[in-house]
């Protein structure tokens, strides 16, 4: 038993690969936060008044918030006062053409796997790029633009398409929603922008790719994508961190609108650094995710792949407004060591014939100590709304831990809900048995979490699936078939 | 091929092999039949290497191993072969896989190349006939929601597609129907060989009506108490364990006296 178990948590203690800091020259701010600082933050980027006005507003309205703590995690209490809330690379005076990017800041994404130089950008994938506080690169912007899509940092987008940002802006989660949100409408710095105009397809996978890499520095970023009526768009974003022995805070806002027959995929793989095996540092992942489906027939899709962070606490969500729309939510969520992972989703059904899907697999090992909250809300009028949930929690070894917490309110009688959820173990069972087919018990866990992961893998493009079992610390050879 | 001698071993500190010998030929069928409780099962754990049972004494040799110094997964690359009595569900990893998996594991160890997906089909679709399956059950989930009798069908297929030297097939029966027991036992008799050994656990001797032995021994209290031919089996079948135990406990009480006088 004890070697097997053994085998299990070595496999599950890979290494982080992404530890590395990027020495640069930084503009930054002194650590703190009040009016000032998030008038400096608007200055810098050259915002319009009425987004200056807003982040003001969402920070007086912070002031008089409290952190939450009813998420199943612990950690010590955050000086919100010791955060630096601006660094950016210096003489970057917001995403210039490739030529003028800092060499260093590409190598950066080089040895990520996201080269930006214009001979090696990933076939089918349009990156955005952003680094502490900034976006230092957009790819395949003009191709892009050629169809009308807008695909730009979030500065920049309040620079030149200010007014659809505002149209959109905090229309799913108002900058009043919850303490961090309201955090990150005060001071948020960068993030993505995208909008596909009508009947568009998007013709390939649009990224983000975060990397915070000063010290001290919270990453606050917004993302906004919009997809018009009958358009469909497909999102990806991925992240990394140094290895430091602070905790770091990351609480972004990601809002996704699908008007009528729109449909927006968003996948995530979330590798920020999770501190090291007794807990020490990490970033702390407090992070609001929520999609409004708000035409009729149209379909938001939450993929994400949690591995890293010391804490993770996100719900991506649906808001299920127009009739017939879809609403789903694929997640697989990883804790080692010290992770602590609180994270879920909400179905809010609002419309008539609404349907929502949730599958979730939660794997814990080491101490870590994963858990599923959900919510799945049936409105009065939203008459045969349907939701199915599946939650399966996996354990390694026997000092970690998951739990569950799912919430179903149906106010329509005609509403049918399902949940399903199991919780297993590796079974020395399964080990011995793929032993005893002649496989090294290594192979046999990649093997056994692979395929209790495979309904949420095969949600992911392509390249990225890849990546995600990669992430895993497994390998896996040919197609699981 | 198989040479076990005075094997001992323990389960949860209890002692359930108490000196068995045992020697297995290449080319032979043996039948290890007994009671329940009477250690069966433990022999084919012990012998596949499941964490968990604690050897005390004794030794075995396997085609010139130590058996005992050999890792689980290092006795399958030799060649054994356990199928199970009780066959594990792994949910979302598809058969073809799992399959293709350990005969490419085992292909390496001996040194011949992996084989691809294409070549894989053409072999698995041969050895499908063996035990009347279809395509289907390829892409099916390990064992998940198969009948009884699917999955110990399975594990006759993995048997083929695997190639063994030495097959140990534990309660291959149990929980079958006669057709179901009928294409086992004939799938297994298809696999007979002359460089193959099998050895047949089973507590009822059904299965040896189709898959006969060339040796049947008896297994009480952690050893093997009585050795014979096919006839061994089908007097079991008749009048049970009970004369067994009966001539056992004569014989040890005569040892007894031997060792008092």
């Amino acid at each position: 038993m004890s070697d097997s178990s053994h085998d299990i948590e070595s496999l599950a203690n890979r290494e982080y690969k992404w530890g590395f800091v990027t020495d640069i020259e930084q503009d930054t701010i002194p650590p703190g936060l009040n009016e000032d600082v998030i008038r400096h933050i608007s200055a810098k980027k050259g915002e319009p008044s009425w987004m200056l006005e807003w982040r003001l507003k969402a920070y007086r309205r912070w002031l008089e918030m409290t952190e939450p703590h009813w998420p199943h995690v612990h950690y010590d209490p955050i000086d919100y006062q010791s955060i630096v809330y601006y660094a950016a690379p210096k003489k970057q005076d917001g995403p210039a053409s490739l030529d003028e990017v800092d060499p260093e800041l590409l190598r950066t994404f080089e040895k990520l796997g996201i080269p930006l130089a214009e001979q090696k950008q990933l076939t089918g994938v349009a990156v955005d790029a952003v680094f502490d506080s900034v976006s230092v690169a957009t790819t395949f912007k003009e191709k892009l633009g050629e169809l009308g899509i807008i695909f730009c940092s979030m500065s920049e987008a309040l620079r030149d398409h200010s007014e659809l940002v505002k149209k959109y802006i905090g229309s799913v989660v108002p900058y009043s929603d919850n303490f961090f949100a309201t955090l990150n409408s005060a001071v948020f710095t960068d993030g993505s922008f995208v909008y596909v105009p009508k009947g568009v397809r998007c013709p390939m996978e649009l990224s983000t790719y975060f990397r915070i890499n000063a010290q001290k520095t919270g990453q606050f970023e917004r993302t906004l994508i919009v997809a018009d009526e009958g358009s469909h768009v497909s999102y990806l974003e991925g992240c990394t961190a140094p290895m430091r022995d602070e905790n770091q805070l990351h609480a972004a806002v990601v809002e996704l609108v699908a008007l009528e027959n729109a449909e927006i995929k968003y996948s995530t793989v979330q590798n920020w650094y999770p501190g090291d095996k007794d807990g020490r540092g990490g970033i702390f992942n407090f992070v609001t995710k929520r999609g409004r489906c708000a035409g009729r027939r149209s379909k938001i899709s939450w993929t994400q792949v949690e591995t890293g962070s010391a804490i993770t606490w996100k719900y991506p969500s649906v808001l299920l407004q127009g009739d017939d729309s879809i609403g789903e939510f694929y997640s697989v969520a990883v804790t080692n060591n010290r992770q602590q992972a609180d994270t879920g989703t909400k179905m809010i059904h609002i419309g008539k014939n609404t349907r929502s899907t949730i599958v979730s697999k939660g794997i814990s090992a080491g101490r870590g100590q994963n858990t599923y909250r959900g919510l799945v809300e049936v409105h009065p009028r939203a008459t045969d709304a349907r939701n199915y949930t599946q939650c399966d929690s996996l354990l390694i070894g026997d000092r970690c831990g998951a739990h569950t917490f799912p919430y179903i309110d149906a106010r329509n009688s005609e509403a049918v809900v399902e949940h399903e959820a199991c919780t297993s173990k590796i079974g020395e069972d399964q080990l011995f048995y793929c032993q005893q087919r002649g496989i090294s018990a290594e192979d046999a866990v990649s093997m056994i979490v692979n395929g209790f992961c495979k309904q949420v893998f095969r949600e992911l493009p392509m390249e990225f699936a890849v990546e995600a079992q990669k992430l895993l610390g497994v390998t896996l050879e040919g197609s699981v078939g | 091929m198989l040479e076990i001698r005075n094997l001992h071993a323990k389960v949860g500190g209890v002692e359930i092999l108490r000196g068995v010998d045992l020697t297995v030929r290449a080319g032979e069928v043996h039948a290890v039949m007994g009671p329940n409780g009477s250690g069966k099962s433990t022999l084919a754990h012990v012998l596949a290497g499941r964490p968990g049972y604690e050897v005390t004494a004794g030794e075995v040799i396997y085609e010139n191993h130590n058996l005992f110094d050999l890792a689980p997964e290092e006795r399958a690359q030799e060649g054994i072969f356990l199928a199970f009595q009780y066959p594990v569900e792994i949910p979302g990893v598809s058969n073809s896989y799992f399959l293709r998996a350990g005969l490419n594991a085992i292909r390496k160890e001996r040194g011949e190349p992996e084989i691809d997906a294409f070549e894989f089909l053409a072999l698995v679709r041969e050895k499908l006939k063996v035990v009347q399956m279809d395509e289907s059950f390829l892409n099916r989930s390990i064992n998940e929601g198969f009948s009884g009798g699917e999955k110990k069908r399975n594990e006759i297929l993995q048997m083929a597609v695997l190639e063994p030297k030495l097959a140990i097939l534990d309660e291959a029966d149990s929980g079958l129907d006669v057709d179901a027991l009928r294409i086992v036992a004939n799938g297994v008799n298809e696999l007979r060989r002359e460089d193959r050994a099998i050895v047949v656990v089973t507590h009822y001797q059904r299965i040896l009506n189709y898959l006969v032995p060339d040796f049947t021994h008896i297994l009480l209290n952690g050893r093997i108490v009585k050795s014979g031919d096919r006839e061994l089996a089908k007097q079991v079948e008749e009048h049970g364990y009970a004369w067994i135990e009966k001539e056992t406990a004569k014989t040890s009480q005569a040892e007894g006296r031997t060792l008092q006088a």
